[in-house]
């Protein structure tokens, strides 16, 4: 047998299209198997805690903002574009717009301990759960 | 929703004729193009590459653009949600006679490479004046 690579999405992301076209065909609809709207965000579990990584390439930091509360997150921003006003466009692919998104997680965050990185067009959240949240182990006495 | 709201662009995968040795996926970056009065722009979205990891290059007349991505950042995750794929990145351009290939710029800026493609001297436009 030929080892496959290691790909850590492509089991998840057949298990979730297969699921996705059990719910929802995408019958006219523009989306293949992508749910959810701008900006698309990818959920890893570290240890206790969570990190969302959000791809947002073009945005300006400024122009990002972010809110916690108990378990959910909104990012909301506008992403612009630059080009000087006499260009005369060959080709357009990149979509420009203002964007707003609501995630919850499923688990209480601590909100002051949230920490955000935007680099490389990349937006890492590092979501720690609250220390109320955590498992206790429960001795037998 | 405002006409103005964001839709999730899906990642194109890149297909080549040859098969690659490298065991990751090569999406296409998405591309704006677009001329000024003394130059071409191109600009492509390469979310996650570091601007140390971006190779552009000429070769016959072909403008190369190759974004790796980091994947150590990846490691030790354990994916609970997920809703796009990550991947290299790679795309071509022809390049037409009037663009000077000496002289091509790039600059990277929040995942995003632009890149200056200037004009050669007898391809900029000139005003001519009626007497």
């Amino acid at each position: 047998m030929i080892p496959a690579f290691d790909d850590p999405f492509a089991a998840l992301f057949s298990l979730q299209k297969a699921l996705d076209a059990r719910l929802a065909s995408d019958w006219l609809q523009d989306a293949t198997a992508s749910r959810g709207p701008f900006p698309p965000i990818n959920v890893f579990q570290q240890g206790d805690d969570i990190l969302a990584v959000i791809e947002l390439p073009g945005v300006d930091k400024k122009k990002l903002s972010m809110e916690a509360k108990e378990n959910t997150i909104r990012i909301s921003g506008t992403k612009e574009s630059n080009y000087p006003e006499e260009a005369s466009v060959h080709r357009r692919e990149r979509a420009f717009g203002q964007f707003d998104r609501t995630i919850s997680i499923p688990i209480t965050l601590d909100p002051d301990k949230i920490k955000a990185e935007y680099r490389n067009g990349i937006l890492a959240l590092f979501l720690p759960r609250a220390e109320s949240d955590k498992p206790r182990s429960i001795k037998i006495a | 929703m405002s006409p103005q709201e964001l839709q999730v662009q899906q990642k194109q995968e890149l297909e080549r004729k040859e098969e690659r040795t490298v065991p990751a996926r090569t999406y296409i970056p998405t591309a704006d193009i677009y001329e000024t009065a003394d130059a071409l722009r191109i600009d492509l979205e390469m979310p996650g590459v570091d601007k140390s990891n971006v190779d552009v290059r000429v070769e016959d007349s072909v403008l190369t653009v190759d974004g790796k991505l980091d994947f150590s950042q990846y490691q030790g995750l354990q994916p609970l949600y997920t809703e796009y794929n990550i991947g290299h990145y790679s795309r071509s351009f022809r390049l037409s006679t009037k663009i000077d290939q000496g002289k091509i710029g790039a600059g990277m800026k929040d995942g995003v490479l632009s890149l200056t493609l200037p004009k050669v001297e007898h391809a900029k436009p000139k005003a001519i004046k009626v007497t």
